[in-house]
């Protein structure tokens, strides 16, 4: 071992195994092209791979993979949504999520903490126990507790708010978990790199070529490549990538704010959420506090970040738990959540041909990491849409048939 | 903290505003079919620009028209609803076959 040490530090060159291939100059035409280096993109193109045989894939990334809202979420994994089918399809996800460092051989640092969803009035209670229902109906762990159970879970807690808006149970989901988010990409981004898939950093699209209502291929700062199916998960850049191809969505892009807070010892196992005092909170394993909002209340396209943001936020936290007042806020920042009105993501076909679109993620995306890239490639390679994402279509805006989900984060009852 | 100007009553601290969207022509509902009605209700182009929105002064009740740029969240001006200051008073990026040129139109 010293000897290996000593090796080493003398040693001029200090190579790391690349966890996947360099790619600077695509090739004339792919089966498909995957606009978005995230972790939706690359799981798609993983997937693509894996599941249906389809190597011959560029995955088009236009900084560098992971840098998008992958890496930028607060990590929570959980599937205790409101509507079945919503519930049904963040617990494929979670089950995928449950078994996905062994898969991809990458440690995720997958930690299953218990999550509460705190309620501060009757009528929160009322959604909870809602909630609850759904959740196990589809078979989903998820109960209401009192304020005795949220107390032994979490006894940092105040339970009175500071007085201002006092807890009067929670939403129990035990397989609320977080995860290392960037690790999901860098996992994909291998597993589907070894099995041909050619992923391309630093490459911008700047057009997608449609003739007939059929996509031709896709112009690129490193020239034109020629390809019969193209994947846009791009989340904040959806309205300009489905610009390209002249489709209008529902979406509208809000800016995200999250932040960490100095890292302390461990004292904060679980994840807690209050929809009322817009606030998520859980601890990292690196010990900082992960803490998130509400959406910014209008619409921008960028990742500037707000003092308002951190003054709100901090504010509710000290309410929560007093003796953070101390506590110093080291890092903030912003994404792009691209909102649905129905608060469910939009993945599916589209009225132009082999353009597929795994968008309106908003605030619920990091979860849905696995199973959207699942069924997307099931989506692309044969053409129609996974069955697990029927009610997500794109169709349902002008069918009048819009999901009602309001268990994503940051949305209040 | 940011700053908003309401036409009635001046610049103000935005946190006293509430956004209400982006401003479109709504198509005659009696003459539109379902299809075309989904669009004004859900479709929309949403690509980063200056766009005309809604917004909201909620001491004073006001509504009132400003043109934003959604990429860099400047405003280039703000004004009354028919009030255009340059006169022109054309509506949003996507004018649709329904739309008027007076300021008489229906909201």
């Amino acid at each position: 071992m010293a000897y290996q040490l000593l090796k080493f530090a003398l040693g001029r060159e200090y190579k790391e195994p690349r966890f996947f291939r360099d790619c600077q100059t695509p090739k004339k035409s792919y089966d498909a092209v995957i606009i978005g280096g995230g972790g939706h993109g690359l799981a798609a193109a993983y997937y693509l791979a894996k599941d249906h045989g389809i190597t011959n894939v560029a995955v088009l990334e236009r900084g560098y993979i992971g840098g998008g809202n992958t890496g930028r979420n607060t990590t929570i994994v959980r599937s205790n949504y409101l509507t079945p089918d919503g519930v049904s399809f963040y617990d494929a996800s979670v089950k995928l999520f449950e078994g996905l460092s062994t898969e991809l051989d990458i440690n995720l640092f997958y930690s299953n903490r218990g999550h509460f969803t705190l309620a501060h009035s009757e009528s929160a209670m009322r959604t909870m126990r809602w909630r609850a229902e759904v959740n196990k109906h589809v078979g989903v762990k998820s109960r209401v507790v009192g304020t005795d159970e949220i107390s032994r879970a979490c006894p940092q807690l105040d339970i009175s708010c500071s007085g201002k808006a006092p807890i009067q149970g929670a939403l129990y989901h035990e397989p609320g978990s977080i995860a290392r988010h960037d690790a999901v990409a860098w996992g994909y981004a291998r597993g589907a790199d070894s099995m041909g898939v050619e992923i391309f950093q630093n490459t911008e699209v700047q057009g997608i070529d449609v003739k007939d209502g059929r996509v031709q291929g896709v112009h690129t700062s490193r020239g034109y490549i020629a390809t019969g199916k193209v994947l846009s998960a791009v989340a904040g850049f959806t309205p300009r990538v489905c610009k390209m191809v002249n489709l209008q969505t529902p979406i509208v892009i809000h800016p995200l704010q999250a932040c960490v807070s100095e890292p302390m010892k461990p004292w904060l196992d679980t994840i807690l959420v209050s929809g009322s005092l817009h606030v998520y909170v859980s601890q990292s394993s690196r010990g900082e506090l992960v803490m998130g909002s509400s959406l910014d209340p209008y619409e921008v396209h960028s990742t500037r970040s707000t003092f308002d943001f951190v003054e709100g936020l901090t504010s509710h936290i000290v309410d929560m738990f007093p003796f953070l007042s101390n506590v110093k806020i080291v890092r903030q920042w912003a994404g792009m959540a691209d909102i649905t009105p129905d608060f469910a993501p939009i993945m599916g076909n589209t009225p132009v041909r082999g353009f597929y679109l795994d968008a309106g993620w908003g605030t619920w995306g990091f979860k849905a990491t696995p199973i959207s890239g699942k069924t997307m490639a099931y989506t692309m390679a044969n053409d129609r849409p996974h069955e697990l994402i029927h009610s997500f279509r794109m169709s349902r805006f002008e069918e009048y048939e819009l999901t009602g989900e309001k268990g994503a984060a940051s949305v209040g009852h | 903290m940011k700053l908003l100007e309401c036409p009635m009553n001046g610049v103000r601290p935005l946190s006293e505003f509430l956004f209400g969207g982006e401003y479109r022509e709504m198509p005659d509902p009696d003459g539109s079919d379902d299809y075309e009605w989904a669009g004004y209700v859900h479709y929309r182009d949403n690509a980063p620009g200056v766009k005309k929105e809604w917004w909201y002064h909620g001491p004073s009740g006001t509504w009132f028209i400003a043109e934003r740029n959604t990429l860099t969240d400047e405003v280039l001006k703000t004004y009354l609803f028919g009030k255009d200051p340059s006169g022109k008073d054309q509506t949003g990026s996507k004018p649709n076959k329904n739309q008027t040129t007076g300021t008489e139109q229906s909201i």
